[in-house]
């Protein structure tokens, strides 16, 4: 069923004004030669009852955290989202709009989109933010290669190895056709080697890119890093926990010259990997190389404050292959979703959430590490995530065994990190409780050892 | 009825102690954070967010909501926006528990049932395309003409030929020559002819072995159908180039032709315009791409694949893919969208899908009949889904421009057409009504736009006027940026 | 300057030679014309070139943006860029109010003097414009 008004004595009448014939002399721009003769071989057409049993079905074949204990996270979280950010984003009026093109009609998006901005800013300590990318990896890319343009440097780029694998692929494939080299630092206790920093800061390299709490869930040194960074003369790009700045010094505070993140923690349901929302801020001198929509502030003709977008000659519809970016469509409704989640949080809330989730984490990762089979794998203060070695070796296989037990017990690293293949990554969120830590703490208590030798 | 006290920021509104969230007590043996965090990490300051209440929040947002026009409350003739109606039915399914309280690393075994969705579209894509291979992995249709063309680039690599050159015609979008920028091409645009079609001239003489990939979009954005496609297709196909469609404007052809069959080696879709995702104020879209054979090995990884065993069907992610180019972005992609996609398409079937483009080009043929009278439309007088309408005359003879017109229309509660898009037609209006509209709107719109043509210069030029504001100064806005709020300006 | 004594490139810079500074061929000024001014309307942002920077006729000198549009300033003669205008990014109104004068974007150190031949004079240049603008 398509959602057509037309009847066919509309269809009638329309064609009689047009002047022509049929629907289908409406197509004969089309040459014969190039039209489908056949009709496309798709399923045929289900109606709303038939496709909601359809639905149903293949959702329930997948499990969730609502059925089981979820511990997984590297870069994406079961946080709690409060009703009230459900209920906003929802409204047509914000959710079947498109950008801000006519500020008339769109002043409640772009207010929002001021509001939004403003809330990025004081939660990082930068001076400006976009009003989103696609994603963490895409915003991480964004902030690496703004920092080329604002430095004028090409040659490198550093990103520590302690950063989300998946954005760093994400790097390594963009850069694939630059020719700036990217460098992969080592982070052999779980957080950045310094020495490795020192010695391959060149007078050519454009940027840092560092992950604080980093993808072990590991603190990183970041006033040291920021201060051998900017000797150099070279940019610290921040990739940000959102969540963690409840507790944590905001990137702003400590020197981060651009600050890129994941905000799917704010009030964004995990939807298998998106869409999410990209974060991005910056110093205000980098305001003209920033990607991205961005709000103003301005008067209308008769005096009254309003909003409209600006600097929009940074973007691709007017700079076109000079643009800062490609990016046209964002993630408008997630920076919704992440302003309404943080001013229903308030600076209060933000940091209840951040000590829940580090009390919770702390607890969690006392209980499993002091447990035979496993040991906490680097010693090194965390936030929400970290890693803990398998003495087995066999970290696939009691994964596999916890589903079954009804519990999502972590990540296993070995397909980003051969040296961690004995290893796993735990999130605890504020939504895990005690006894639903204790599960897992049990059910790790009683597998069995299956014999595998401990990893080399 | 708009509420209106209603548009203070929400800073403004804040007073200290409100909250709108009450947390749990920690139920773990609590240690005190200094323990845990050494105090060189921690922030010196409580973060400067607003402190408001619950029914605060929803009294400002839907006030706010208030100030826009949407899809839902209002005609939104946005060329190249594909703005048409975004069925309920699919917020409802893509909000099922199983599709959107899943964690991107969750295991196969539990994601079978949105592996099978993902499988079925990009059978379903392929097949719409006439393509061979689909990544549902680009966030967007700017992120799949990225990838697309970094997938090209890695295939002239495997080939082992330079080629630095990535061709767009004039009436591109904009996105088009940033995205071949991004990946280190150089861009040549190519002219249009008068008619508004790829000048093969122009394009003859720009083609030489250094061409990586010529970029089209067709229709194009003057909502024609490039006849010539065949043509312009086999010219760079000599030359040993590939042709990239873009999907933008998918809606007219659904089921009439396959961007495959008419020579196109790579595409996107834009599942938010064409497949009737509701674009969120600005995003999120989705942006999968479909390639031909040849180049299928190269795309992103993961695909995902089917097994057939005796009895039942199982779903993996393929990593095992040597020559793929990697990933574009974070996780798998953008599954929310994918999913609204999915129903979309399976709600249309084969002749749902047709139908919809044999009405997106009627509704569209029909007001071009009625506007074309009162407002010169250059390109001719049919078209596909979208026309695009010029006042340059009326900005010649009375000074009013294609932007006082539109902005006039606001008034009587359409959204305004995009404007000075194409950058080829002189004070472009560009009209895209969808098929999700009834005659009636069509001919309200239409003579509306004949009563505001009437009107006088000043009234237009001023427009709108029952708008809470008009004609925002965008010149002091870019002057002197005001990019976030702060309380010391406020005075 | 007075606009009938300066050179004038296609793209709208014009160019005023002191051969008395500088013995390897002079120091030249550069600006962009009324006429080109007039055109993008309404300048919201320009970003001068660095100086030190090499530059060849032709090649990109700095950007002027409108709130819609942006424009290459591009150089109409070779040589190094000595001075820019340091005040005028704040100060956008004196490109209207004298763009010969107090409106000057550049000076640069003339390397190759020969690109000055392909440079228009006032009448050409007003020629030029008039064309344009029908």
């Amino acid at each position: 069923m398509a959602y057509i008004y037309n009847t066919p004595q509309d269809q009638q009448a329309m064609l009689e004004a047009i002047g022509c014939d049929s629907i289908d002399a409406l197509f004969d721009s089309i040459p014969e030669s190039l039209r489908l003769q056949r009709p496309l071989k798709l399923p045929a057409a289900m109606g709303e009852m038939e496709l909601t049993s359809h639905l149903a079905a293949l959702s329930e074949k997948n499990r969730s955290p609502a059925d089981t204990l979820c511990f997984l996270g590297g870069g994406s979280y079961d946080h709690f989202i409060p009703a009230v950010v459900d209920y906003v984003a929802s409204r047509g009026e914000f959710y079947t709009s498109y950008t801000p093109y006519q500020p008339e009609v769109s002043q409640g998006n772009l207010q929002a989109m001021f509001e939004y901005q403003t809330m990025i800013c004081e939660l990082t300590g930068m001076d400006v933010s976009n009003q989103s990318l696609y994603d963490g990896g895409s915003a991480a890319v964004e902030g690496v290669l703004m920092s080329l343009d604002v430095t004028r440097r090409r040659g490198r780029v550093l990103v520590a190895e302690s950063v989300h694998p998946e954005y760093r692929q994400v790097i390594d494939t963009y850069f694939a056709l630059l020719e700036t080299e990217v460098v992969t630092l080592p982070c052999p206790a779980g957080t950045l080697d310094l020495n490795a920093l020192e010695a391959e800061l060149t007078d050519d390299t454009a940027c840092l890119l560092l992950q604080h709490p980093n993808f072990f869930g590991c603190l990183e040194e970041v006033h040291e890093i920021v201060d051998k960074v900017h000797a150099a003369g070279s940019l610290l790009v921040t990739i940000i926990d959102p969540v963690s700045l409840g507790l944590l010094e905001r990137p702003g505070d400590y020197g981060a010259d651009v600050v890129v993140g994941e905000g799917q923690s704010l009030g964004t349901p995990m939807q298998y990997g998106g869409p999410y929302l990209g974060l991005m801020a910056c110093r205000e001198k980098f305001v003209r190389r920033l990607p991205g929509r961005i709000a103003g502030e301005t008067r209308d003709r008769r005096g009254n404050q309003c909003w409209v977008l600006t600097l929009q000659t940074r973007e691709q519809h007017i700079r076109r292959d000079k643009a800062t970016s490609n990016i046209c469509t964002n993630q408008g409704l997630f920076a919704l979703r992440a302003s309404v989640y943080l001013a229903a949080m308030g600076p209060q809330g933000m940091r209840e959430v951040a000590e829940l989730c580090l009390q919770k984490t702390a607890y969690a990762r006392q209980r499993l590490g002091d447990l035979e089979r496993l040991e906490i794998a680097f010693d090194r203060p965390v936030f929400k995530e970290f890693v803990l070695r398998d003495r087995e070796n066999a970290v696939e296989q009691l994964c596999a065994d916890a589903e079954e037990a009804g519990i999502f017990a972590g990540v296993p690293l070995g397909r980003w990190y051969p040296d961690l293949s004995d290893c796993l990554l735990v999130a605890v969120t504020e939504k895990r409780t005690r006894p639903e830590i204790e599960r897992l703490v049990d059910f790790v208590s009683v597998q069995a050892p299956c014999g595998v030798t401990h990893a080399e | 009825m708009r509420n209106k006290h209603a548009t203070q920021l929400i800073f403004e509104l804040s007073q200290n102690g409100r909250k709108a969230v009450a947390l749990p007590q920690i139920d773990v043996p609590e240690r005190p954070v200094e323990e845990l965090i050494p105090e060189r990490f921690l922030a010196k300051k409580t973060l400067g967010l607003p402190q408001v209440a619950e029914p605060e929040i929803v009294r400002h947002y839907a006030n706010l909501s208030t100030l826009n026009m949407s899809v839902d409350t209002h005609f939104y003739p946005l060329g190249s926006c594909t703005m048409k109606y975004n069925p309920k039915r699919n917020e409802r399914l893509a909000s099922l528990r199983g599709i959107v309280d899943v964690h991107p690393y969750q295991s196969e075994r539990s994601l079978q049932g949105l592996l099978q969705i993902f499988f079925e579209l990009q059978e379903m894509l392929g097949e719409i395309s006439g393509l061979d291979a689909v990544s549902l992995q680009p966030a967007a249709g700017a992120h799949g003409e990225l990838t697309a063309l970094m997938v090209a680039a890695a295939y002239f690599r495997d080939l082992g030929e330079v080629r630095t050159t990535v061709l767009t015609p004039d009436s591109a979008h904009g996105t088009n020559p940033a995205s071949a920028r991004m990946c280190g091409f150089d861009t040549v645009t190519v002219k249009s002819t008068p008619a508004g079609f790829v000048d093969m001239e122009d394009l003859k003489s720009k083609l030489d072995d250094s061409v990586a990939v010529f970029m089209i979009t067709n229709p194009n954005t003057l909502g024609l159908f490039e006849s010539n496609v065949a043509e312009i297709a086999d010219q760079v196909h000599a030359r040993g180039g590939l042709i990239y469609l873009d999907g933008a404007n998918m809606n007219a052809i659904l089921g009439v032709t396959r961007p495959g069959d008419f020579g196109a080696d790579m595409m996107h879709f834009n599942p938010h315009k064409t497949f009737s995702g509701p674009h969120g104020g600005g995003g999120p879209g989705a942006g999968p791409i479909a390639v031909s054979s040849k180049l299928g090995a190269f795309l992103p990884v993961p695909q995902v694949r089917r097994e057939e065993a005796q009895s039942e069907c199982t779903y993996r992610l393929d990593w095992d893919q040597p020559q793929s180019i990697g990933r574009v972005r974070s996780f798998f992609g953008n599954s929310g969208v994918l999913v609204r996609a999915y129903c979309y398409l399976r709600t249309h079937g084969p002749d749902g899908l047709r139908e919809v483009s044999e009405n997106a080009v009627l509704n569209a043929n029909y007001l071009l009949s009625r506007v074309k009278h009162f407002l010169p439309v250059p390109q001719g007088d049919r078209c596909m889904h979208e026309f695009v309408a010029s006042a340059a005359q009326c900005k010649n003879e009375r000074g009013v421009s294609a932007m006082d017109l539109v902005k006039r229309l606001l008034d009587y509660g359409f959204h305004a057409p995009t404007v000075y898009f194409p950058l080829t037609v002189k004070e472009a209006v560009m009209i895209e009504p969808t098929e999700t509209e009834s005659k009636e709107m069509l001919d309200q719109f239409a003579e509306t736009l004949f009563r505001v043509l009437e009107e006088p210069d000043d009234l237009l030029h001023e427009a709108p006027h029952t708008t809470r504001i008009s004609r925002p100064d965008e010149v002091t806005a870019a002057r002197k940026p005001v990019l976030r709020w702060n309380p010391s300006t406020e005075e | 300057m007075k606009p009938e004594e300066l050179k004038y490139a296609k793209t709208h810079e014009w160019v005023h030679v002191d051969s008395a500074k500088n013995e390897d061929g002079g120091m030249a000024t550069v600006g962009i014309s009324a006429f080109a001014v007039e055109a993008l309307t309404d300048l919201v942002f320009l970003e001068l070139p660095e100086i030190g920077k090499q530059v060849a006729a032709g090649d990109s000198l700095g950007e002027v943006e409108s709130v819609k549009a942006v424009s290459d300033i591009y150089s109409p003669v070779t040589g190094e860029v000595v001075q820019v205008n340091e005040e005028l990014p704040e100060a956008l109104q004196w490109l209207g109010e004298d763009p010969y004068g107090r409106g000057w974007i550049a000076k640069i150190r003339l390397g190759d003097a020969s690109a000055l031949e392909n440079l228009m004079d006032h009448t050409a240049y007003s020629k030029l414009c008039a064309d344009e603008e029908s």
